[in-house]
């Protein structure tokens, strides 16, 4: 028997959840009752043999990729890789950087083509693909980290900004980071972009050879991990705040230059409680989550 | 580690998507779903939901039996559906996730399957020791914090309560981390440091002697001193002319007590301290401690007074052995009627090796308490209360992880479970801070649809069983029993 993935939705009966191997969606839209039929038809359906798509083409994608070509085959796969390309001539970097903001949105793009929605997302694990018809908006919530509840922050992309795509890395998450950042959530215009660029911004928080920090080869932790033996963040200690100041602000000039380059429209980067922001102009003060009666529309975590 | 079967050292692939990750031992796959336990692939959904975040309502892990119900609604030994890894509904008053039917002799049965959120939950210890560990409602703390108390002893344990809401969500924030962290960790069985106010600092782990100040206890009392005289007058009668047996509770004297007197053993002008019973029974010989029988002496003469000129006489041989044969010493009075040491005749030597061997093996063990609250049985019926009076009739089985429950009389749906007849890792928590622990329950199908049971999301048990995430366990089935 094919392997289906699986579908159903969520409490609230509104957003729609697919999950098939480690790819996980929340997926919600808006519109008329007959457009909502229409999208989510088409997520379910281009959603069913993604995964064998994509893991056909997967010893490539999990090899550094050609800042100049691309000889993958699949829409997904030279998504990726496009995301990944203006970064692969200075670092170390797989198209499976950007495997989750690819993948939220391909769906999405397949529940625009069959529908017209006034909003939409596809949350791929923290990295979302957006859609925002005139006068929309969309709230995204952050915690550095998924394990503690705390103090959030939000952000708020509306129609007229040309963000539509949010995601988030560090070393909390599922994927391996190079860097010691808790979080970065990176803005750009597609989720394909900010997931590689957070990436790379995450990797770029770092404190070389500081003895807090314990380090691993990737491949004795996953051994098809695309990192290899590349020095993997396991553990980071208590950090003092000049210490915490110089890991940010690594991260944050990285962040700049590909703010420069035009290659993201923001970032925020935590560390040990501590955020930089860098060009977010709607980024919301601090709210107490048990307090906010604030509908916070999608929590990023890493 | 030196004998594990070379296949547990190597890595395993994982079939379950066509990732086909490779996965080291003790490893997740990228899914973080599926893990490499001892060279096995096992799933390892997370316990941990996220409130406010992604809620897995719409995802169903049961865990089938190989073959079909036996039509008990008691399912013990047999494996189970249970609601490790059902997801939760808390706090959404939505159907439970799982809820399965199956015809069994011509009555469809129906087990609600879930896993409940705790606030109001926490586990009782109990601690196979006479050693003191603390006054009774002392605080037991783990990692500085108070997670509980000391309450009441029990025959040959020491009993501690932990966890409850005023720890979880009553205190700081971080008492209320650290009781949900000590209950999960106690509740999977695996081992905690507590200290008490006052008494020791004590490991315990569920299945597992007790650490008490680093060392490791390994057998109850065999019974009180006095009971030990009784149990043991007749093979000391003619070998040794007293024998004291120290207990922290009740120390037994040989030549007073009844047993001694019926067999018609001589007074000995022996003097206890200690407050007397009845005839051959002392109360509080000592302090309790960690010493001999439970008490803070080490030297045993100390629990004695000079002994009456005009009873005892030089010569005289005296046993003194703890109620666990842990501690003995055998002693002779000298001229001037002192207790002097002696090396201690074989035959008695052998009394007390029997007193050790009567001993049972020390264990501690852990009930996980609990009470189903309204959003939970919101979640099996649209009638939450009709669902706690069906259980009240033993209409409807209360299961937790598929192992059995004691119900406690009364309202609401307060249970308790051995966490040792769980599959492990069956606890979870959320950071509200509350415990995940599983709970099913299995009724009449006729039944659940009378107590308004959400018949629409009833699935046939076949339909699970061609669900490739079933994962089939064992359930725990012998554990150590004690013999009387």
């Amino acid at each position: 028997m094919k392997r289906l993935p699986q579908i159903g939705f969520l409490a609230d009966g509104r957003r729609l959840h697919l999950q098939d191997g480690p790819i996980d969606l929340i997926v919600e839209a808006r519109g008329s009752e007959k457009s909502l039929r229409a999208a989510y038809r088409a997520a379910i359906s281009r959603f069913t043999g993604l995964l064998d798509e994509l893991c056909d083409e997967l010893p490539l994608l999990r090899q550094a990729a050609d800042p100049r070509a691309c000889s993958l085959k699949g829409a997904i796969a030279r998504r990726m890789h496009a995301a990944v390309a203006p970064f692969a001539a200075e670092h170390f970097i797989t198209p499976m950087a950007a495997v989750a903001g690819s993948v939220a949105e391909e769906i999405l793009g397949s529940m625009l083509d069959q529908a017209s929605l006034t909003r939409a997302f596809v949350n791929n694990g923290g990295d979302v693909a957006l859609h925002l018809a005139e006068n929309e908006q969309f709230t995204v919530g952050m915690m550095d980290r998924p394990d503690k509840f705390g103090l959030m922050r939000t952000m708020i992309i509306d129609a007229s900004d040309v963000s539509r795509g949010v995601a988030t890395s560090g070393r909390h998450g599922r994927s391996f980071s190079l860097g010691i950042a808790d979080a970065v959530t990176v803005l750009a215009r597609t989720a394909a972009q900010a997931d590689a660029a957070a990436t790379i911004i995450a990797n770029a928080v770092d404190l070389p050879g500081h003895p807090a920090i314990v380090r691993c080869p990737a491949q004795d932790l996953q051994p098809d991990s695309d990192l290899g033996v590349r020095l993997v963040t396991r553990e980071v200690g208590l950090l003092a705040e000049f210490e915490i100041a110089v890991g940010l602000s690594a991260g944050a000039e990285k962040a700049r230059t590909l703010l420069a380059a035009g290659l993201i429209d923001g970032a925020a980067l935590h560390l040990q409680g501590e955020t930089r922001v860098i060009a977010l102009k709607r980024f919301g003060a601090s709210v107490s989550t048990g307090a906010s009666a604030r509908v916070i529309e999608s929590l990023i975590h890493a | 580690m030196l004998t594990d079967p070379p296949a547990a050292a190597e890595k395993i692939r994982c079939d379950a998507c066509p990732v086909m990750c490779y996965i080291k031992p003790g490893a997740a796959g990228a899914c973080d779903r599926y893990a490499n336990h001892d060279g096995q692939l096992v799933r390892v959904d997370p316990h941990i939901v996220l409130e406010r975040t992604v809620s897995h309502g719409g995802r169903l892990v049961p865990f089938q039996a190989t073959g079909d119900w036996d039509g008990k609604i008691v399912q013990e030994q047999d494996v189970f559906v249970t609601a490790i890894g059902a997801g939760t509904t808390y706090p959404d008053y939505k159907p439970a996730p799982f809820i399965v039917s199956s015809e069994v002799d011509g009555v469809d049965m129906v087990t609600v399957v879930t896993e409940g959120i705790f606030s109001y939950c926490g586990v009782k210890v109990k601690i196979d020791t006479d050693r003191f560990l603390g006054p009774e409602t002392a605080t037991v703390r783990a990692q500085g914090e108070a997670v509980g108390h000391v309450t009441t002893s029990e025959y040959g344990s020491q009993m501690l309560s932990l966890g409850g809401v005023h720890h979880l969500t009553g205190g700081s924030k971080k008492e209320g981390r650290v009781t949900c962290d000590t209950l999960m960790d106690l509740s999977n069985c695996k081992p905690v440091e507590l200290t008490i106010d006052g008494g020791a600092t004590v490991v315990v782990q569920a299945g597992y002697p007790p650490i008490v100040n680093g060392v490791l206890e390994e057998r109850m009392r065999v019974g009180c001193g006095s009971a030990t005289i009784g149990m043991f007058a007749k093979q000391w009668h003619g070998k040794v002319d007293e024998v004291v047996v120290v207990d922290d509770h009740i120390t037994g004297v040989l030549s007073e007590h009844q047993a001694g007197k019926v067999l018609d053993v001589a007074d000995t002008g022996i003097k206890m301290k200690g407050r007397r019973s009845t005839p051959g029974r002392y109360f509080q010989v000592a302090e309790p401690g960690t010493g001999w029988g439970g008490t803070n002496i080490s030297d045993p003469l100390a629990i004695l007074g000079p002994f009456d000129p005009k009873v005892a006489r030089p010569g005289m041989t005296v046993l003194m052995v703890s109620t666990t044969g842990e501690h003995a010493a055998y002693f002779e009075l000298d001229e001037a009627l002192k207790p002097i040491e002696k090396p201690m005749p074989a035959d008695l030597k052998l009394s007390v090796e029997r007193i050790q061997e009567n001993c049972e093996p020390a264990l501690c063990t852990v009930l996980f308490m609990g009470g189903a609250g309204g959003s939970l049985r919101a979640g099996v019926t649209d009638n939450p209360v009709r669902l706690t009076r069906s259980v009240k009739e033993a209409l409807t089985r209360v299961t937790s992880g598929g192992a059995p429950v004691y119900v406690w009389p009364g309202g609401g749906i307060t249970f308790m479970v051995d966490v040792r007849r769980l599959p492990a890792g069956a606890f979870g928590y959320v950071p509200t801070p509350a415990l995940v622990a599983p709970i099913e329950f299995t009724l009449r199908l006729s039944d659940y649809a009378a107590l308004g049971g959400h018949m629409d999301h009833v699935r046939p048990l076949a339909s699970l069983k061609t669900n490739a995430d079933a994962r089939q366990v064992t359930a725990p089935q012998s554990l150590p029993e004690k013999r009387p």
